[in-house]
């Protein structure tokens, strides 16, 4: 449907206003087919907020999504894990009480076939009549599917496969910020937005975490990343945004970005300068 | 139009004392974020103090209202102390129970220290009537009036002007900022607990003075209209909760004046319900404020469960599968068909409240709906039993979900509060649709169970009848937490935002858990209705969703063979120990108490 040389991702003029606060004010970005774009800025600049308008958890008060060439502004976040995009959350959104397999399957759940027959109004009920009675085609998709889970935990070495049958819930910090991009992955998503995916992880960590999104990128997936720790910025970005209170104040190289006067303002404008702590412990 | 005037005036008076009780709810909520279930139960304290203040020591009005305010506050202060303190750092849905098993233990206190025969509580104030317009007012009008005004001027001048007021209102703004700049949370948690309990047992006093009758039944009444009105005004919000109490008053006054009595309590309910629809965060809020709830966190303690082999199982299963041919006692065999069919309900409630963790305080009503379709079905129709009982699931099933798909929306304690309230409008409509439900009269004469013609009278035939039903029933449970929908639904309880985000729609995967949990619901009341013959609106009541829950969290949320378990210990052992019949609800509430206080995973643990 799209143009041929149209951008996967394209926002016009995004607008979140909260109360008196314009948390995303007229944000435009252009993100093409297996590109990755980074956005920095300070803390409460607004890039989660963006990331929720992007994914639909939140409606913005203006301007619009575009994916694929399709307006997808204020689809509910459902249609849009069905449409491909998918994300890792700030804080960390594992669920708890599941198994690591079980966190990672429901990763793929946009993707079950054969037990999710799209019929329309008794499409539900079938669902429920399948998932009881199991046929064989119900069966072979989900072992499918859980072969295809420990394969995409195999990319994270040892760190999550012995722990497979384990709760969420009693894994450490980094082990459950992996288990949200496997889960990510397994969506086989389009566009995947990673929102600081090393937070609290130390070097080494950082470092694996790293070198995962690089071979992700050239795997040919196209990623918009937030993250504060500029040395993976710099390496793994093909433009940097940079925001502040809501606006964008910088888009470019990466190179091109870390020198502009603004953008220096605003990081120690707010006293922020923990980016380049960050930066030198990478 | 005088009467309009004196409906009028008699719902402003009503919306006042309402106004006591949400005030009390609302300032708790502010505080801790807890709708406090026990606020009723304080109110039905205050009123029986009032009693033994009027009627046996005689005291004059003022000292009457200061004695039950005083002694109210105590009570609220030792629930706050010994109750809720202990339960700061557990799950977010420990404190909610508490407060339920708290309710419970109150309420049977005071009936089985009382009696549940109601009482007269004698206004102390002369009976006299003025006229005003058209309408007419009494002294206890205006006194009721004048300490709700007192009482609001009171709070307001505590929460302005006092060091410990600004302590609240900062704790209930942001309540780690408030504990970081020193504030003694604790301290600002009792004040309000005394606070609100006071205001409840006044509003008990005077609601009772104004009725001339106390009973037992007031107290529940009293934290479902205290909620509606704190709802409707915005939880957490003092101004709106009085407002909302107005409210409330006027539009059961006017209800009852076009409907007549019986119709009081379903207004009630149904604009909470639509409150809760369209505006959750109450009339005052804006429409896109986040609603004050945490938007993360689990509802559910973690645990590991217990794993139980599939041969132990077996083995069990047989063991009470050829009990009846054994040398026991009918008593027995009678008592183990009431754990069956509790089990049931169990079975539905765990996969509600548990694995998708929509806590449902308004279960009992699946089970009225399936009661009533089947043996409507079989008395009017000549449906055969089996075939009724089946399509009183399906009923349950179907109309279950419809009535609680406005809940779907909701989170946490505002999905306990839609869930109870959808079940009390369940109950009103039983008893005043006379044309189809024969309203209070109940359905006598209901054929006994039965199976492809022949019927099951003798004791052991009804009890491998419930007993395989409920084996069936929940052989497929556990075969649908294997699914792919076994995992959805608990990846939709414990984070509903990541689950939308993972392409799980709430509305679908909520339906499916309640049409799958409906139909065993409304199973367990078909069998019922027809093995207890007669049935009511009453049959099935809040103390029987509020026993499923104790029996599911005794089991461990989410856990089959847990609910089943928690079932056959709560009929059971009461039986086993021989324990009256008066005490068995003051022992369910304790065991609910103690559970959620040092075991919340329970027995076999949450899956």
């Amino acid at each position: 449907m799209g143009q041929p040389h149209a951008p996967l991702l394209s926002l016009r003029g995004l607008t979140r206003r909260f109360g008196g606060l314009t948390a995303v004010d007229g944000i435009d970005l252009d993100l093409a087919k297996g590109g990755l774009v980074s956005i920095i800025g300070p803390n409460g600049a607004g890039k989660t907020t963006l990331f929720n308008l992007v994914t639909g958890l939140d409606r913005p008060d203006a301007g619009e999504v575009r994916f694929e060439g399709e307006d997808i502004t204020g689809l509910s976040p459902e249609r849009l894990a069905g449409r491909g995009i998918a994300r890792t959350f700030q804080l960390g959104r594992v669920f708890g009480n599941l198994s690591v397999m079980d966190n990672v399957l429901i990763g793929a759940h946009t993707r079950l076939r054969a037990v999710k027959p799209a019929v329309p109004v008794i499409g539900p009920l079938l669902e429920l009549g399948l998932a009881l009675l199991r046929p064989a085609s119900v069966r072979d998709e989900e072992e499918r599917l859980r072969e295809e889970v420990k394969a995409i935990l195999g990319r994270f070495g040892e760190r999550l496969l012995p722990r497979i049958d384990q709760p969420a819930y009693s894994l450490s910090y980094a082990n459950r910020r992996r288990v949200e991009i496997a889960r990510a992955l397994a969506l086989k998503p389009r566009l995947l937005l990673l929102d600081e995916p090393t937070a609290g992880m130390n070097p080494s960590e950082t470092a694996e975490m790293q070198a995962l999104v690089a071979e992700l990128k050239a795997e040919g997936l196209t990623i918009l990343l937030i993250e504060h720790k500029l040395e993976m910025v710099m390496r793994l970005s093909d433009r940097v945004i940079v925001m502040d209170e809501g606006k964008k104040i910088a888009e470019g190289p990466g190179e091109e970005v870390r020198g502009d006067p603004k953008v220096i303002e605003a990081y120690l404008g707010h006293g922020l300068s923990g980016g380049a702590e960050q930066e030198s412990a990478a | 139009m005088s009467s309009w005037l004196d409906y009028t005036i008699n719902g402003l008076i009503v919306g006042n004392v309402y106004a006591l009780v949400a005030v009390g709810l609302a300032l708790i909520f502010g505080v801790s974020r807890l709708i406090n279930f026990a606020q009723g139960s304080i109110y039905l304290v205050g009123a029986y103090i009032g009693w033994v203040a009027v009627v046996q020591l005689h005291t004059p009005l003022p000292l009457t209202i200061i004695f039950v305010a005083v002694l109210a506050a105590l009570v609220g202060l030792i629930i706050e102390r010994f109750g809720l303190r202990p339960l700061q750092n557990s799950v977010r849905i420990a404190p909610l129970l508490a407060t339920i098993g708290i309710s419970f233990v109150l309420d049977q206190l005071v009936m089985l220290t009382f009696s549940p025969n109601p009482r007269a509580l004698p206004s102390q104030l002369p009976d006299v009537r003025f006229q005003v317009g058209g309408g007419t007012i009494g002294p206890l009008d205006l006194l009721i009036a004048g300490v709700g005004i007192t009482s609001a001027l009171l709070l307001f001048v505590f929460l302005r002007y006092t060091r410990l007021g600004w302590a609240v209102r900062a704790a209930s703004q942001d309540r780690d900022a408030a504990m970081q700049m020193g504030v003694d949370v604790n301290r600002v948690n009792q004040t309000v607990f005394g606070i609100a309990a006071a205001l409840g047992g006044v509003s008990g006093l005077l609601v009772g003075m104004y009725y001339n009758q106390i009973d037992t039944a007031m107290s529940l009444q009293a934290t479902l209209k205290g909620v509606v009105a704190e709802v409707v005004g915005g939880a957490g919000n003092v101004p709106g909760a009085v407002v909302g109490s107005l409210l409330l008053g006027l539009v059961e006054s006017y209800g009852v004046a076009v409907f007549g009595t019986s119709y009081r309590n379903l207004f009630a309910f149904l604009l909470l319900v639509v409150v809760l629809v369209l505006r959750p965060n109450g009339l005052f809020a804006s429409a896109r404020q986040a609603p004050p709830e945490p938007l993360t966190g689990t509802f559910i303690a973690p645990s590991r469960p217990v794993r139980i082999p599939r041969w132990a199982l077996a083995v069990v299963t047989a063991a009470f599968a050829v009990l009846p041919l054994l040398p026991v006692s009918f008593y027995m065999l009678q008592t183990l068909i009431n754990a069956w069919l509790l089990g049931m309900l169990a079975l539905s409630l765990t996969l509600v409240a548990g694995t998708i963790g929509q806590v449902s305080l308004g279960h009992a009503a699946l089970l009225a709906i399936g009661a009533y379709t089947s043996a409507l079905l079989s008395l009017t129709l000549n449906v055969p039993v089996g075939l009724a009982i089946i399509s009183g699931g399906l009923m349950s099933a179907a109309l279950g979900t419809i009535l609680i798909s406005p809940s779907f929306r909701l989170r946490g304690h505002y999905v306990s509060i839609a869930t109870l309230a959808i079940g009390e409008i369940v109950s009103l409509v039983i008893l005043n649709w006379e044309g189809v439900t024969r309203g209070p009269i109940g359905i006598s004469g209901i054929p006994p169970l039965s199976l492809f013609g022949y019927d099951l009278i003798s004791p052991a035939s009804v009890y491998w009848f419930a007993f395989a039903v409920m084996v069936v029933l929940a052989l497929l449970q556990a075969r649908l937490l294997g699914s792919h929908l076994g995992r959805s639904f608990r990846a939709i309880r414990d984070d509903d935002i990541a689950a939308r985000a993972y392409g799980l729609g709430l509305n679908r995967y909520k339906s499916l858990a309640f049409i799958f949990g409906g139909f065993a619901a409304g199973v367990s009341g078909g069998i019922a209705a027809h093995l207890y013959s007669y049935i009511n609106h009453e049959t099935f009541n809040t103390q029987q969703s509020i026993l499923a829950l104790t029996v599911v969290i005794l089991g461990g949320l989410g856990n089959v063979v847990g609910a089943i378990v928690g079932a056959v210990a709560l009929v059971g052992l009461p039986e086993v120990f021989r324990i009256a019949a008066e005490y068995r609800i003051l022992i369910y509430g304790i065991v609910l108490l103690l559970l959620v206080r040092f075991r919340p995973q329970g027995l076999l643990g949450t899956i």
